[in-house]
C-alpha cells in the first residue's frame, strides 16, 4: 500500500503550501492549450491545478464515499452516548468534569441506596482493608462472630417491620420525638437506622481497637517485669532455647535432603525377561523403520541413524565389549574407584605370576557385588578366552590351560573390568601368540598388507582388533581419519584375498566382524567407500562391452563386495546409497555377460543367490534374475526344438555355448552327491576330465532350481506370477528327467509339482487387471 | 641427344656423404636440368632415386620431381596433344624442341607412373607425398593442359590423372584409410570431388562387374571411406572452390553444376549399394544413411530399394534401416505397406541389448506419435512394450515406461489397458505374444499387468515411473529423449551421493554367509 500513502503525504505537503505557492509552482500548474484563439469566448479552464483538485477529491471522496463503504453491509451501528462526544464546541476538559459529575450523580441515584460506603473506602466485614492490610490486629473471629448472631432490636424492627406496630412497646424517647417527627416518611425512618447501624459499627470497631491496643500494651509490661518475676521462668527459657537447635537441626535435615540433588537412580537390574523384551521392542523399532524406508517413505532424519546398540554402550564408539567396561566408573555401588583399581591392578599382575588361589579369593568379593552387571558380557568374555587360548604355542600347553581356566575364572568374576586389567588380559596374549600388543594404524592398503600377511585368518583377526583398539578415536586426535580409512583398507584387502589363487574367503569370513564395527562407526565413509568399489566394477564393465561388445562376468572380489553390502546395509529401502547401486550391478552382470563357459554359468548363479538375497525382504521384482534362471535352464535342455519359450540376453537360443549344461553321458551323473558347490568356481574354474564336468553340471543345475523355488515362492503373491513363470515352466517340462540322478530328480519332482500347485493355486486370487479410478 | 642411361649416381658420390648430401645432390640435378637442355639426361639419375630403397630419399626425389616437372609444364617445356611413341620419336619430322618436349613428356609420363606405384608403398610418408605430389600435377596441368582443348569435351581437367589415382585409393588389397583422410582436403574442391566421384562410380562398377557381385571387403571397405569423406554441397552457391578455373565457359562446366554433383552423388552410392556389402558394413551404410546420403541426392526414393532389402533382413540391420524408411516416408510421401506390422515384428527382447537402442526407440516413439493410428495397433505396440519390459534391464525401463504411458496418453481410447471395471477375472491373457499381425493379438482384450508388477521393481526410479498409472494419467507427455541414451552407469550415478545418514543393517554381522537371510551359503561355500 505504497501508493495511496505516498499520495497522502504529498496531500499533506500541498496542503501546507500556500494556493500561491502552488499557482506559481510550474509542475503544479496545467495549462490547456487552446488551438484557437476565439474572440468573445471566455475561457475557464485554460489554468487547471491537477494536484489541488486531486486532493480535494480525495478528501471529499474520504468523508463522503470511504464512510459510506465502510458502513456497507453493516446494519448495526455504533453511537456513542457518552456526554458531549459530538459536542465540537465544548473542551475535553469540561467534557471529561462534565461526565464525572453526571456519573456521580447517578451513583448517588437509587442505585446505590444500600450502597454503606460512601466514602469509597474498600472494606471488608466492615474494615478499612488498607487498615487490615498491616495485620496488626490478631483478633479472634469470636467476637465478631457473637455479634453477628445477635439481631438487635432496632435492626428487626427496621428490617422486619419491628414485629408489628400493636406489639411493640414504644420507648419513651420515641413517643416524644413522635409527635413533631409524624411527618417523617418510611424512607426518612430507614435511612435514619441506617444511620444508626452504622454508628454502632463503628463504636464497636473502636472498642475493639482500645481492647487491642491494650492487650498490646500490657503483653509489653509483662515482658519487661517477667524476668523478675520467679526463678521458674528461666527454666522455661533455657528450654526454650534448647529446643530451638533441635527443631533447627530437623528443619536443616528437611530442607537439605529436599534441596539435595536426588541420586540418579541407576539402570534397574533386569531379569532376562525384561532384556529379552527390550531386545524384541528395540529390534521392533528398527524394523518398523526398515519396512518405512522399503515402502520409500519419507523418515525423518532422526530415526534414520539406527544404529546397533547394547544395552551396555556408553555410545561411545567402542566396538569391542571389553573396551566399553573401561568407561564404566560406576563399582561397588561408589561412584570413583581409580585408585582402587589401580592397586587391584597391581596386585592382580602379581597373582597372576604367583598363583591363582589368590586370585580367586580376590575376584570372589568383587563377584559378589557386582557379577549381575556382568551376565550380559560373559558370553564375549568366554569367547575371548577361547579364543585366546588358542594362540598358544604347544609346548606351553600345560601353563595355557592353567592360565586358561584362570582366565576363564577372572573373565567370569571380573565384568567390571577396566583398562587396566585389559591391558594386562592383552600381555598375556601378547606374550603367548608373540604378536605385539601396539599397532600403528595403517596409511595405505599395502601398510595392511603386510601387517595381516602371513599370519593364520584367527591372529589376523587379532591384529586387525587390536590396531582398532590402539587407534581408537577417543584415544588421540588423528584417530578417527586413520580409522576411516581403515574400512577402505580393509575391504580393498578382502577384495585381494578373494582374488587370490586360490581365494582366501576364509579369512575374509573371519574379518567381518571388524568390518561390520568399522561400518557401524562410519557409515558415511563406508557408504563412499563401497559406492566406489560398485561402480569402478559397473564402469568397467560397461566400457568394455562398448568398446568389445562383451565382457567377462566380475570376479570373485565384486561379488564378495557384493555379499558384503547385503551384509552392511539393508537391502529392503526402496532407495540406498548403496545397495540400490549394488541392485544395478548384478543386473548389469546378469545381462551384459555372455555365458561361455560352466564358471560363467557359476558366477550367474551366484549373483542370482546374492539377488535373492537382496530382495527376500522386500519380495520386490528382479526380472533379470528370474530370466537368467530360465537361460540356465535353457542350457540343460538338449533338445532345442519347438520350446514355447524364448531366452533373452545374455542367453541365446541356439549358439554354441547353448549347450553347457547338458549331460554329455547319462551314467556320467553317477556318484553324483549333492554338496555346496566351492565360490572359487566361479573365478577359476578347472575341471579335468568328463565326469568332474558332469557333476559339477549336476550341482548348477541343483543350485538353480533351488533358486528357481525360492523366487517361485518370494514371487507366488504377486499377480502376474503365472505369467513371470510360464517360461520357466516350460523349461522346466523339456529337461530330460531321466538323466539326473535321483537327488535332482527329487528335487526337480516336486518343482514341477509345485508348479502346479502353485500355478493352479495362483489362479484364484489373481487380479490381473489394474483398476485404475480415473 | 640419345638418352644415355649409363651414369650411376651412387657411384658418383661418396658413401659416406651420401646420406646427408643426398638432398644437395637432388636439387643440384633439378637445378642443372632447368638450367639447360643440354642436362636432359639426368632426369634419369632423378627417376631412379624414386625407386630408392631409403624412404628419406624418395620423398625427397618426389618433392624434386614435382617441382621439376612443375616448372617444365608451366614454361611449356611438356609435348601438348598426342605424344607419339618414343621409339617412333626419331623418326617424325621433328624439330629438336618439339623432340626435347616429347622426351619430357615421356619422362613426365613415366614419373607419374613411378608415383602411383609409391602410393602403395609401406611407409605412409612415401604414399603421402606421392598422393600430395601427383594431386599437384593435376593442379599444374588444369593449368596448362597437355591436350588440346578443342579435343577434349571435358574442358581442361586431367581426368585421367585423376582417375588413375582413385583407382590406387581404392586398392583391393590394403586398407588405405589413412591416406584417404589425407586426400579429404582436396576434395573440398569442388571440380577434384566431382571428378573423384565419377572415377569412384566407374572403377566400383568395372571391379565389382569383375568379381561378379562378390562381397570384396578391403575394397569395399576403401570405397566406403571416400564415400563417406564426401563433404557434399549444400546450394549451389557454394560451389566456388576450384582447382581448375575454366577460362571461358566456366558456367556450362559439369563440374560447375549443383545438378551435376547431386546427381553424381547419387549414381555413385547407387552404384556402390548395388552390389553386396559385407554385414557390418551394411550397418555403418545405414547408421549415416539419413542425414549423410539422403539428403545429397537428387532422387532419393531411388534408395528405396535399398532400404526395403535392409529392413527385410531383421535384427539389427532392420532397426538401423528404419531411420532411412522414415525420412523417405516423411518428407517423400513413400508409401510402406505394412510398416507398422513390421515395426511390431521388430521389438523383440533383444532391441534392448543391441548398440542402437536409443536410435530405434527414438524413432518407435516418432512412428507412434501419429495421433491417427487405430486403436488396436497402438494398443498392441503398448502390449508388447510392456511385455517386453520384463525383460529390460533396468536402464532401459526409464525410457520405456514412460513411452507406453506416452502412447496411453495419446490414445485415451487405450485406457481400457489400464482400466477395466468391468473385468471379473479373466486369468488368462488374451494377448497372443507370438502373433505377428498386430490387429490379431487381442491386446485391446488385455491389460497392461506387466506394468503393475514392475511397480514392485527392485530400482527405485523404475517402481516409480510404473507407478504413473496408478494415478490419472496427466495430459502432458513425458519427454523421452533425455532418457534414451541411459547407461547402466549414468543410472547409477544419480545414486551415488553420501547423504548425511546412511542407513545400516541392525542384525550384526559375524561371518560372510551367515544370517537368517543368508542364501548363497546354502548351495555355495567358502573355498
Amino acid at each position: 500500500m505504497g501508493k495511496p500513502q505516498k499520495r497522502n503525504i504529498a496531500d499533506k505537503v500541498r496542503k501546507t503550501k500556500t494556493s500561491k505557492e502552488i499557482k506559481n509552482n510550474p509542475f503544479e500548474v496545467k495549462i490547456n492549450r487552446k488551438k484557437f484563439d476565439i474572440l468573445g469566448r471566455k475561457t475557464k479552464h485554460d489554468v487547471g491545478l491537477p494536484g489541488v483538485s486531486r486532493s480535494k477529491a480525495i478528501n471529499k471522496r474520504k468523508n463522503t464515499l470511504l464512510k459510506e463503504y465502510k458502513q456497507k453491509d453493516k446494519a448495526n451501528k455504533f453511537i456513542d452516548r457518552r456526554f458531549g462526544e459530538y459536542d465540537t464546541k465544548m473542551a475535553p476538559e469540561d467534557k471529561i468534569l462534565q461526565r464525572f459529575s453526571m456519573e456521580r450523580q447517578r451513583t448517588l441515584e437509587k442505585k446505590d441506596i444500600y450502597n454503606l460506603n460512601e466514602d469509597e473506602e474498600l472494606t471488608h466485614y466492615g474494615q478499612s482493608l488498607a487498615e487490615m492490610e498491616k495485620f496488626n490486629d490478631l483478633v479472634e473471629s469470636d467476637s465478631d462472630s457473637e455479634e453477628k448472631g445477635l439481631l438487635s432490636a432496632e435492626l428487626t424492627a427496621s428490617h422486619f417491620g419491628g414485629g408489628g406496630g400493636l406489639l411493640r412497646k414504644k420507648s419513651p424517647g420515641e413517643k416524644e420525638e413522635e409527635g413533631p417527627q409524624r411527618a417523617k416518611s418510611r424512607h426518612e425512618l430507614i435511612e435514619e437506622l441506617i444511620v444508626k447501624s452504622k454508628q454502632e459499627k463503628r463504636e464497636r470497631q473502636t472498642q475493639k481497637e482500645e481492647a487491642q491496643v491494650l492487650t498490646q500494651k500490657l503483653d509489653e509490661e509483662w515482658k519487661s517485669i517477667q524476668g523478675l518475676l520467679s526463678h521458674k521462668g528461666s527454666k522455661s527459657q533455657s528450654k526454650e532455647e534448647a529446643e530451638k537447635p533441635k527443631l533447627d537441626d530437623y528443619d536443616m535435615m528437611v530442607r537439605e535432603l529436599g534441596f539435595e540433588m536426588k541420586a540418579q537412580p541407576s539402570e534397574k537390574l533386569k531379569s532376562e525377561e525384561e532384556l529379552a523384551r527390550e531386545e524384541r521392542e528395540r529390534l521392533q523399532k528398527l524394523e518398523a523403520d526398515r519396512l518405512s524406508r522399503m515402502k520409500g517413505e519419507v523418515v525423518e532424519k532422526s530415526k534414520k541413524k539406527v544404529v546397533h546398540f547394547s544395552a551396555d554402550d556408553l555410545n561411545d564408539g567402542f566396538i569391542l565389549d571389553k573396551e566399553d567396561r573401561k568407561m564404566l566408573a560406576y563399582q561397588d555401588g561408589k561412584w570413583t574407584v581409580d585408585e582402587e583399581e589401580e592397586e587391584k591392578v597391581d596386585g592382580e599382575d602379581e597373582e597372576g605370576e604367583n598363583g591363582k588361589e589368590e586370585v580367586g579369593g580376590d575376584e570372589e568379593e568383587e563377584d559378589d557385588d557386582d557379577d549381575s552387571e556382568e551376565d550380559d558380557e560373559e558370553d564375549d568374555e568366554d569367547a575371548h578366552s577361547d579364543l585366546d587360548s588358542e594362540q598358544g604355542s604347544e609346548d606351553e600347553e600345560e601353563e595355557e590351560l592353567e592360565e586358561d581356566e584362570e582366565h576363564q575364572q577372572t573373565s567370569a568374576a571380573s565384568a567390571s573390568q577396566q583398562l587396566s586389567e585389559e591391558e594386562r588380559k592383552a600381555q598375556q596374549e601378547a606374550a603367548k601368540a608373540e604378536l605385539p600388543y601396539t599397532f600403528k594404524a595403517p596409511e595405505s592398503v599395502e601398510e595392511l598388507k603386510d601387517m595381516l600377511q602371513g599370519y593364520s585368518p584367527e591372529k589376523q583377526r587379532l591384529i586387525l582388533d587390536r590396531t582398532l583398539k590402539c587407534n581408537h578415536p577417543s584415544l588421540g586426535v588423528g584417530n578417527k581419519l586413520k580409522l576411516q580409512k581403515m574400512f577402505g583398507f580393509l575391504l580393498e584387502y578382502m577384495g585381494e584375498l578373494a582374488c587370490s589363487k586360490p581365494p582366501q574367503l576364509n579369512t575374509v569370513n573371519v574379518l567381518i566382524p571388524q568390518l561390520y564395527g568399522l561400518c557401524q562407526l562410519f557409515p558415511a565413509e563406508a557408504c563412499k567407500v563401497m559406492q566406489t568399489l560398485l561402480s569402478d566394477s559397473v564402469h568397467s564393465i560397461e566400457e568394455t562391452v562398448e568398446v568389445t561388445g562383451r565382457a567377462a562376468f566380475p570376479g570373485l572380489d565384486t561379488v564378495i563386495y557384493l555379499k558384503i553390502t547385503a551384509l552392511l546395509f539393508p537391502t529392503s529401502d526402496f532407495r540406498h546409497p548403496v545397495t540400490t547401486p549394488a541392485f544395478l550391478c548384478i543386473s548389469q552382470a546378469l545381462t551384459k555377460c555372455p555365458v561361455a563357459s560352466l564358471q560363467d554359468v557359476t558366477c550367474g548363479l551366484v549373483l542370482c543367490s546374492l539377488a535373492v538375497e537382496y530382495i527376500a525382504l522386500s519380495q520386490r521384482f528382479f526380472p533379470e534374475a528370474v530370466n537368467f534362471l530360465l537361460g540356465v535352464l535353457h542350457l540343460a535342455v538338449p533338445d532345442k526344438e519347438d520350446l514355447g519359450y524364448s531366452v533373452v540376453s545374455p542367453f541365446k537360443q541356439v549358439g554354441r555355448y547353448s549347450d553347457l549344461l547338458v549331460m554329455s553321458s547319462p551314467e556320467a551323473t553317477e556318484g553324483w552327491s549333492r554338496k555346496p558347490l566351492p565360490l572359487s568356481a566361479a573365478q577359476g574354474l578347472q575341471l579335468h576330465n568328463d565326469l568332474e564336468q558332469n557333476h559339477h553340471r549336476l550341482s548348477l543345475l541343483d543350485t538353480c532350481l533351488d533358486l528357481v523355488k525360492r523366487f517361485a515362492v518370494l514371487y507366488k503373491d504377486t499377480p502376474s506370477f503365472f505369467h513371470i513363470f510360464r517360461p520357466i515352466r516350460e523349461a522346466l517340462r523339456h529337461l530330460p528327467l531321466q538323466n539326473f540322478p535321483t537327488t535332482v530328480q527329487v528335487s526337480l519332482t516336486p518343482a514341477v509339482h509345485d508348479w502346479h500347485c502353485l500355478t493352479v493355486g495362483a489362479h484364484k486370487p489373481v487380479k490381473m487387471y489394474v483398476c485404475v479410478i480415473l | 641427344m640419345a638418352p644415355t642411361k649409363s651414369s650411376n649416381v651412387k657411384a658418383d658420390t661418396p658413401k659416406e656423404s651420401s646420406t646427408k648430401s643426398y638432398k644437395k645432390v637432388i636439387n643440384d640435378k633439378v637445378e642443372v636440368i632447368l638450367q639447360s637442355r643440354k642436362n636432359a639426361n639426368e632426369v634419369f639419375d632423378l627417376l631412379e632415386y624414386l625407386q630408392s630403397d631409403k624412404e628419406k630419399e624418395i620423398v625427397c626425389a618426389v618433392h624434386a620431381c614435382g617441382k621439376l616437372f612443375g616448372d617444365l609444364m608451366e614454361r611449356g617445356d611438356l609435348f601438348v596433344g598426342k605424344l607419339p611413341q618414343e621409339e617412333e620419336l626419331m623418326e617424325g619430322g621433328h624439330s629438336a624442341d618439339d623432340k626435347y618436349r616429347m622426351f619430357m613428356r615421356h619422362r613426365y609420363n613415366g614419373c607419374i607412373e613411378q608415383l602411383l606405384e609409391n602410393m602403395e608403398h609401406k611407409a605412409y610418408q612415401v604414399k603421402e607425398t606421392s598422393l600430395c605430389t601427383l594431386m599437384k600435377f593435376v593442379s599444374t596441368e588444369g593449368k596448362f593442359p597437355l591436350q588440346k582443348l578443342d579435343w577434349c569435351e571435358h574442358y581442361s581437367f586431367p581426368r585421367e590423372l585423376v582417375q588413375a589415382v582413385v583407382q590406387r585409393l581404392l586398392s583391393d588389397s590394403e586398407d588405405m584409410a589413412m591416406l584417404i583422410s589425407r586426400f579429404q582436403e582436396f576434395l573440398e574442391m569442388d571440380d577434384v570431388r566431382y571428378y573423384v566421384m565419377c572415377s569412384v562410380r566407374d572403377h566400383v562398377a568395372k571391379v565389382m562387374e569383375k568379381n561378379k557381385g562378390a562381397v570384396m571387403p578391403t575394397f569395399q571397405n576403401n570405397a566406403f571411406t571416400v564415400l563417406t569423406i564426401i563433404n557434399m554441397p549444400s546450394q549451389e552457391s557454394e560451389l566456388n572452390n576450384f582447382m581448375v578455373k575454366q577460362g571461358v565457359k566456366h558456367d556450362d562446366w559439369k563440374a560447375a553444376k549443383f545438378k551435376e554433383h547431386k546427381r553424381v552423388f547419387e549414381r555413385t552410392w547407387l552404384v556402390f549399394l548395388k552390389y553386396k556389402l559385407p554385414g557390418s558394413m551394411y550397418k555403418k551404410v545405414l547408421v549415416i544413411l539419413h542425414d549423410s546420403i539422403l539428403p545429397h541426392m537428387s532422387e532419393p526414393t531411388l534408395m528405396i530399394d535399398f532400404l526395403t532389402a535392409a529392413y527385410d533382413v531383421g535384427g539389427a540391420i532392420s532397426l538401423l534401416a528404419l531411420n532411412g524408411l522414415f525420412v523417405l516416408m516423411h518428407q517423400h510421401n513413400l508409401e510402406y505397406p505394412d510398416f507398422y506390422n513390421k515395426l511390431y515384428n521388430l521389438l523383440e527382447p533383444s532391441v534392448f541389448h543391441v548398440k542402437y537402442r536409443a536410435r530405434f526407440f527414438h524413432l518407435a516413439n516418432l512412428f507412434l506419435s501419429s495421433t491417427h493410428l487405430p486403436v488396436y495397433l497402438v494398443a498392441a505396440f503398448a502390449k508388447r512394450l510392456s511385455r517386453l519390459a520384463l525383460t529390460a534391464p533396468p536402464s532401459a525401463l526409464v525410457m520405456l515406461l514412460p513411452l507406453i504411458c506416452n502412447l496411453i496418453r495419446r490414445h485415451p481410447s487405450c485406457r481400457v489397458l489400464i482400466h477395466r471395471p468391468s473385468a471379473e477375472d479373466p486369468c488368462n491373457d488374451p494377448y497372443i505374444m507370438e502373433e505377428e499381425d498386430p490387429a490379431q493379438c487381442h491386446a485391446l482384450d488385455s491389460s497392461l499387468w506387466e506394468i503393475k508388477t514392475l511397480q514392485n521393481h527392485y530400482h527405485p526410479d523404475v517402481a516409480k515411473a510404473a507407478q504413473a498409472i496408478n494415478q490419472p494419467l496427466s495430459k502432458i507427455e513425458e519427454d523421452i529423449d533425455k532418457l534414451l541414451e541411459l547407461s547402466t552407469f549414468e543410472l547409477m550415478e544419480k545414486d551415488l551421493k553420501v547423504p548425511s545418514t546412511v542407513p545400516l543393517e541392525f542384525d550384526k554381522a559375524t561371518q560372510l554367509l551367515q544370517g537368517s537371510r543368508d542364501v548363497l551359503g546354502v548351495n555355495f561355500c567358502l573355498e
